[in-house]
């Protein structure tokens, strides 16, 4: 029935296997050298490399990075499942027009919008100013967690809310309908109904957010003040500012295998847990 | 539906040739690569005009993403403009071509004192561009006593409102210095005393930065940085609060030059660039609107009283004489970003 | 009462979003050059825009690219993504997963390990180069989007039109674009989004031809990035909203007629 559809995903399969797998496979392949890498008969192969991407200090870089995502994540979730949900709910000519509100921020240049987050941010920026002008005094709201932490939730919020508010759009309204008529309650139609049918709309968003939010590194280094040494700023450092790249090779390859392990485990949670087919 | 989509076609289409218009044809061309706002886009312009040849200017955000798209051969620059040390890291991987001195007939302008420096002592690979002084910018209303040390940004007075350089090299001389060491030491223990007293340093470190330190000294951030000479001026321009100091153990002196890539396709042209950029009147226009020091004797001449007499800018001699260059550390160039990356990891 | 909440719950993060875009504004006009600190307004910004060439260059660069990536990446990603939903678990799952690693993966090995790759090609890197290298990151971000939209479709509508004997064509064009359309579109959005800002693989993918806004800019962070960046940002923001608004009222205007129609 489908051969037709079958030559696309072939082609596809071949886009990606040559100009995503391939490239992907000469880092790999940096990962196990040692030597110079622009004089390929000085080199030879060596794990060394691995066993310096699981030393202990960049392995504790890695759980903090996995943290600090994992809290922009569930706090992006927090705050823009609700939104979703309440665009969701608005009349459809304003939907659309929020939805491109929601992301038109983002089409400004990620430097300058970061910079203007430490202008408000600062000690003498307007939220200290005003904090301090009713007597509680000024707050560190940068270079620390809570800066780090604000860049992450303003970058990738929404990247969480589209996918939820796309989701919970699709759902029919003929199931509401439904639900209502059997008796159900307000309550009740959204845990049964709506939430459950939203939540491959979660997963999406979390793969949006979750991911890129472990590999950023310029918001931890301008918000964290340079102190917060994240994966993102680890292999920036190896690949750039130092050019060793057969370290940073291998700690990027260790990235890519945990983060897409942790891709097939939700994907298979998903399948076996909510019955759902993600992809 | 789908006039729309013919609409949005041809507006594309008209867009994409607009910018392809822009390829000059026959005119020579000439690809220089810059850091960010450093020359003045008129500059480009006289030079164009003048020689009838059309500049291809793109820019680099550090020496080390210049170095990439060098030595990976993604694309031909004929100018480039490395820091000291980079020039002679590329020197060693034979990444430059020898400039022919000979078209540079307007070197000669340039202060002897900064010719032949220890990152190209034959004077083959460069021409110097900018340079400065590595020092303390400091808010001297908040801070009285004289600061004349590099010991200052480690008082514990000023615990958190002290600002350093995410530079690694920068840093670790500051360190180095403090400790009587020569910042191109090759020397372990020397080298993990340094690591140990930036360590000692974290807690009081408000943050590491790089350009941010202009706008955090001016909104009050903070009252002490490690900074470089040219971006102290443009402070120092703006408000009375701030003074710049070249601490008593000594710092780095640097350079930006103007240096020729191996595969230049147009390697006449970028001499005649070069040398276009040392003619004292196009010097002097330059160094007003980069704001840095200008290494051009006869631009030097030229230009405000003023200027000329700000310390910071144009350090006297003796200042100079405790200055080191950064030279290129080989295989020790990992080593002190090892150190710097222990630093930054560490609690 | 419950309006209101969700009211101002709307209005809070709509602040939120746009604070630090007001804050850039805002700046564009100080006549200092100094970020955080007011000292009276101007707009000579605007004036050093005028006369900066590169700049110009690298704008319309970051334009055409993102527009022409987003166009070719939307349609290849929707039709991969049909495919894809047709198509049996093995191969499907497998380029699906991969699908994610330019997702997945640091903007910087994207980058390094598309410049090697290409320059192990020996291709001339410019702005096919650049383009090549969003398109291969902006579908990847399409099919995301629209795959899991694809589930929702009931497929015994398909069913049954095949039965019916109609072409497969039809069935894509007629049933199945139709009900994704919100899909595609934000698929497009996203994709969009991601172009227009892109430093890291931009800046490795260029050579010495193509440049962006984000490249110019990231290239100011020794010196700086003086106000008339901020002029550029908001010329372009208000630009965008502006269009946002017209293409929001052309819209409402045709779903009027549409609706006026209906009653005749």
């Amino acid at each position: 029935m489908s051969k037709k559809y079958n030559g696309i995903v072939i082609f596809y399969g071949v886009w990606v296997l040559i100009l995503i797998i391939l490239p992907l496979l000469i880092v790999f392949a940096i990962s196990f050298i040692d030597g110079d890498i622009y004089d390929l008969s000085s080199v030879s192969f060596t794990l060394d490399n691995y066993k310096q991407a699981f030393s202990k200090n960049y392995f504790g870089v890695m759980t903090k990075s996995i943290w600090m995502a994992l809290e922009c994540n569930i706090i992006c979730f927090l705050i823009g499942y609700p939104i979703a949900y309440i665009i969701s709910e608005m009349k459809s000519k304003n939907r659309n027009i929020m939805v491109l509100l929601l992301l038109a921020p983002m089409w400004s240049n990620f430097l300058l919008r970061t910079y203007s987050w430490m202008v408000v941010l600062g000690n003498n920026g307007p939220i200290n100013s005003l904090l301090k002008s009713i007597g509680v005094g000024s707050v560190q709201l940068m270079y620390n967690d809570f800066g780090v932490i604000l860049g992450m939730v303003y970058n990738f919020l929404p990247f969480m809310i589209l996918p939820i508010y796309l989701s919970l759009t699709r759902i029919d309204s003929g199931l509401v309908e439904a639900a209502k008529d059997l008796g159900a309650t307000n309550k009740n139609v959204f845990f049964r109904v709506k939430f459950p049918l939203s939540i491959p709309g979660v997963f999406s968003g979390t793969t949006l957010v979750f991911l890129p939010a472990i590999t950023s590194f310029v918001i931890s280094r301008l918000l964290g003040g340079g102190q917060y040494i994240l994966i993102g700023n680890l292999i920036e450092h190896k690949l750039v500012v130092q050019q060793e790249w057969q370290v940073g090779s291998a700690i990027a390859v260790v990235l890519m295998i945990i983060l897409l392990a942790f891709l097939a485990v939700l994907r298979k949670v998903a399948r076996n847990k909510l019955e759902l087919s993600l992809w | 539906m789908s006039r729309k989509i013919a609409i949005i076609g041809l507006i594309i289409i008209l867009f994409v040739s607009f910018v392809f218009t822009g390829c000059s044809g026959n005119k020579k061309v000439l690809n220089v690569y810059n850091w960010g706002s450093y020359m003045d886009p008129d500059i480009i312009e006289k030079f164009e005009d003048e020689y009838d040849i059309k500049v291809n200017y793109r820019e680099y955000p550090t020496n080390e993403e210049l170095y990439i798209k060098l030595k990976s051969g993604s694309g031909d620059f004929d100018v480039i403009f490395p820091s000291d040390y980079m020039l002679e890291k590329m020197i060693k991987e034979d990444m430059l071509a020898k400039i022919d001195m000979d078209n540079i007939e307007n070197y000669q302008y340039i202060n002897d004192r900064f010719k032949g420096l220890a990152y190209d002592a034959d004077e083959e690979y460069s021409v110097p561009y900018f340079w400065g002084t590595l020092g303390i910018l400091y808010n001297h209303t908040v801070i009285t006593e004289p600061v004349d040390s590099w010991d200052i940004l480690w008082d514990e007075k000023y615990s958190k409102q002290i600002l350093v350089l995410d530079s690694q090299r920068d840093s670790i001389a500051m360190a180095l210095k403090r400790l009587g060491y020569s910042l191109n030491t090759t020397n372990d223990d020397e080298l993990e005393e340094a690591k140990q007293s930036l360590i000692e340093q974290k807690p009081l470190v408000l943050a590491y930065v790089i350009d941010e330190v202009k706008n955090m000294m001016i909104q009050g951030e903070a009252v002490l940085a490690l900074t470089w000479s040219g971006e102290a001026v443009d402070i120092l321009d703006n408000t009375e609060d701030a003074s710049y100091a070249v601490p008593k153990e000594g710092s780095n002196l640097w350079f930006d030059v103007a240096a020729i890539p191996k595969n230049s396709p147009n390697k006449e042209e970028a001499e005649l660039f070069i040398d276009f950029l040392t003619r004292p009147d196009i010097a002097l226009q330059n160094t007003e609107w980069v704001g840095y020091s200008t290494p051009n004797a006869a631009a030097y001449e030229m230009l405000d009283e003023e200027i000329k007499s700000l310390e910071s800018y144009y350090p006297s001699d003796e200042v100079l004489d405790k200055c080191e260059v950064f030279i290129d550390l080989g295989e020790y160039n990992n080593i002190y970003g090892d150190i710097w990356l222990d630093v930054k990891i560490a609690d | 009462m419950v309006k209101t909440v969700k009211k101002i719950s709307i209005g809070l993060v709509m602040l939120f979003l746009y604070l630090p875009i007001i804050v850039l504004m805002i700046y564009s006009f100080n006549s200092s050059e100094f970020l955080g600190v007011w000292e009276g307004f101007s707009f000579k910004w605007y004036a050093e825009l005028v006369r900066n060439a590169e700049l110009k260059e690298a704008l319309y660069y970051t334009i055409s690219i993102a527009v022409l990536a987003t166009i070719i990446a939307t349609i290849i990603g929707v039709f991969v993504s049909v495919g894809l939903y047709y198509s049996s678990s093995k191969l499907k799952k497998a380029v699906t997963t991969a699908n994610y690693l330019p997702i997945v993966n640091p903007d910087l090995i994207t980058g390094i390990s598309l410049m090697i790759f290409f320059v192990i090609l020996r291709i001339r890197f410019g702005f096919s180069t650049m383009l090549l290298a969003h398109i291969i990151f902006d579908v990847a971000y399409v099919i995301v989007v629209v795959l899991p939209k694809l589930m929702h479709i009931d497929f015994a509508q398909i069913e049954a039109a095949m039965d019916l004997g109609a072409k497969r064509i039809t069935i894509l064009f007629k049933i199945i674009l139709p009900q994704i359309k919100q899909g595609i579109l934000a698929g497009a959005l996203l994709a969009f989004t991601m172009s227009i800002d892109d430093f890291v693989i931009s800046f490795f993918t260029a050579g010495n031809r193509a440049t962006n806004l984000s490249i110019s800019i990231y290239s100011m962070a020794r010196r700086g990035i003086k106000p008339y960046v901020n002029a550029l940002a908001t010329l372009m923001f208000v630009g965008i909203i502006l269009l946002i608004l017209l293409i929001n009222k052309i819209n409402n205007e045709k779903e009027e007629k549409g609706r006026l129609l209906n009653y005749e």
